[in-house]
């Protein structure tokens, strides 16, 4: 199975003074849920491009499977915030459309997609255009196409971040299912406490100026809700509630702190 | 607020009773105004206030046109003219489209190619074709070469200066998430780019398309023994004024007709524009 490991990286921009961030190390591995969470400033996505191989680090060792990584490349897919799915093409399309970049027949690639359409509970809807999707349904869709081209690890960019709060909710249960049922390694970055901590196995605590890594937890509640155990009592489980605390305080420590 | 109760269903049955008076469309303005001209034409010409020499009546116009269509005008008829135009405006759009639109992207997609094509075409595009056109006769002679050349001058520009737009303007996040699925430059350029930048290729083509057919008529003006503007000049040297408005109006008629079809083609192969995408 994949092993996605970061050494010492730090990234900065070219003609900035100050780097976005500084001497990261994190591996991800199989069975992992990997979830960054930090406020604006803390590098989250800058991490997440540099994993994606849309940008290049200016330190450090970046590989998966002991491979370094250059460029981006369909072993790493990539779940965007604003869906990035192609409206000229229908919803079975846009699924299939790493298949269809790597040459796949046809007939093989729409019945794979097909299945993976099922699997984020969109079922029926293979025909239908882009933009008559909810933005809800659009991130199931981006979800089936990263998944359809099989990567070995699954990266994910604040993907729930503006969708409503119940459907939010229902995205978060949805992913945890699937990566139950797919087994691949998942990183995520986020910007809300409660889903960072609900999803996590792992959680990662990002500090701004420069983004540096705060704090690092392991959690079990992702791992209980894709068990059988019900968002709800997760949820409301003491446990769940000072986690949360805990982190929320660790935040709010963090911006406190800022201004001095 | 119970009288508020009441007056809705009133104001929604006055609604119902007022909607044959809603304010007349733009489609019915614009026919009245067409309506009136023509009236005014007929006016003018049937009381003899101007001589028809000047400006012959509808009536004789559109008896000259059915006359044109069968036994046509200086050894050709009406058909023949608007087939040497329009085989002229189409074989130039050809190989405009042919070389503009991967020009346009190149220039899109990368920096030395823009600096090498950015000056040359930002040089010429201001310049009126019938300023070159001299250049181009002395250069290659008065056939059909050089009618084609002119045109394809002036649909060449607009169309790589839309292309190149449409390219720099490519959602960002579309590319990353071509990529991320294993996408190559050429599968980049196939799947991704070239649809994205399709609107801004078609808008490219439509004024590109316009500013040829009024060069075209204009270069037919100069050098030519068949096609809608030659028909319009040599009728104008014999005073034939019937066949110069037959012309002209059959100008216009064609460049109408292509704008709406290029808008029909718009809205069929890229229904997604201006969908929130």
């Amino acid at each position: 199975m994949a092993l996605l490991q970061l050494e010492r990286i730090s990234a900065q921009y070219p003609g900035a003074s100050q780097p976005v961030l500084t001497d990261i190390s994190l591996s991800l591995g199989p069975d992992q849920l990997l979830v960054a969470l930090g406020p604006s400033g803390s590098g989250k996505t800058s991490l997440l491009n540099l994993i994606a191989g849309f940008v290049a680090p200016s330190g450090g060792r970046l590989t998966l499977d002991g491979r370094a990584i250059a460029g981006p490349s369909a072993e790493r897919g990539v779940v965007f915030q604003d869906d990035a799915l192609l409206p000229w093409q229908n919803v079975l399309d846009n699924v299939a459309f790493g298949l269809r970049l790597a040459g796949t027949p046809r007939s093989q690639r729409e019945a794979r997609a097909r299945e993976l359409l099922a699997l984020v509970d969109l079922a029926g809807f293979e025909q239908r255009r882009i933009w008559e999707l909810s933005g809800g349904q659009k991130q199931r869709v981006g979800l089936a196409r990263a998944l359809a081209a099989d990567p070995r690890v699954l990266l994910m960019d604040e993907p729930f971040g503006a969708l409503d709060a119940f459907t939010r909710e229902q995205m978060q249960e949805l992913l945890l299912q699937v990566w139950r049922r797919t087994a691949k390694p998942v990183f995520l970055i986020t910007h809300d406490i409660e889903e960072a901590v609900f999803l996590a196995s792992d959680l990662l605590l990002l500090e701004p100026d420069p983004g540096r890594i705060g704090e690092r937890l392991q959690l079990d509640f992702g791992r209980r809700y894709a068990a059988g155990e019900s968002a709800r009592a997760i949820k409301s489980d003491p446990r769940f509630i000072e986690t949360r605390e805990h982190v929320l305080a660790r935040v709010f420590a963090q911006r406190q702190r800022k201004p001095a | 607020m119970s009288s508020l109760e009441v007056s809705l269903p009133a104001a929604a049955g006055q609604r119902a009773q007022l909607r044959p008076r809603q304010p007349l469309s733009l489609f019915a303005i614009g026919s009245l105004s067409l309506a009136g001209l023509l009236t005014l034409w007929w006016a003018v010409t049937t009381t003899g206030l101007i001589e028809p020499l000047f400006l012959p009546s509808p009536q004789a116009v559109l008896q000259r046109a059915w006359r044109l269509l069968g036994e046509g005008y200086m050894g050709a008829s009406l058909w023949q003219h608007l087939a040497a135009s329009l085989g002229r405006i189409g074989v130039a759009l050809l190989f405009a489209v042919a070389t503009a639109v991967p020009l346009g992207i190149a220039i899109g997609r990368n920096r030395v190619v823009r600096g090498l094509f950015d000056p040359l075409i930002e040089f010429y595009r201001p310049i009126p074709p019938l300023a070159y056109l001299p250049l181009i006769v002395i250069w290659c002679g008065i056939g059909e070469l050089s009618k084609v050349l002119l045109i394809y001058l002036a649909i060449f520009a607009p169309i790589v200066i839309a292309t190149a737009t449409g390219v720099r303007t490519v959602d960002p996040a579309r590319l990353r998430a071509a990529q991320s699925l294993g996408a190559s430059q050429a599968q980049l350029i196939r799947h991704v780019i070239l649809p994205s930048a399709l609107p801004d290729i078609l808008t490219g083509i439509r004024i590109g398309l316009g500013v040829g057919w009024s060069t075209l008529v204009a270069a037919e003006l100069i050098a030519a023994t068949h096609g809608l503007g030659f028909m319009v000049q040599s009728a104008a040297q014999f005073l034939v004024t019937d066949v110069v408005i037959v012309g002209i109006l059959v100008i216009a008629l064609i460049a109408f007709a292509l704008e709406l079809g290029l808008r029909a083609l718009q809205r069929k192969l890229v229904p997604w524009h201006g969908r929130g995408h």
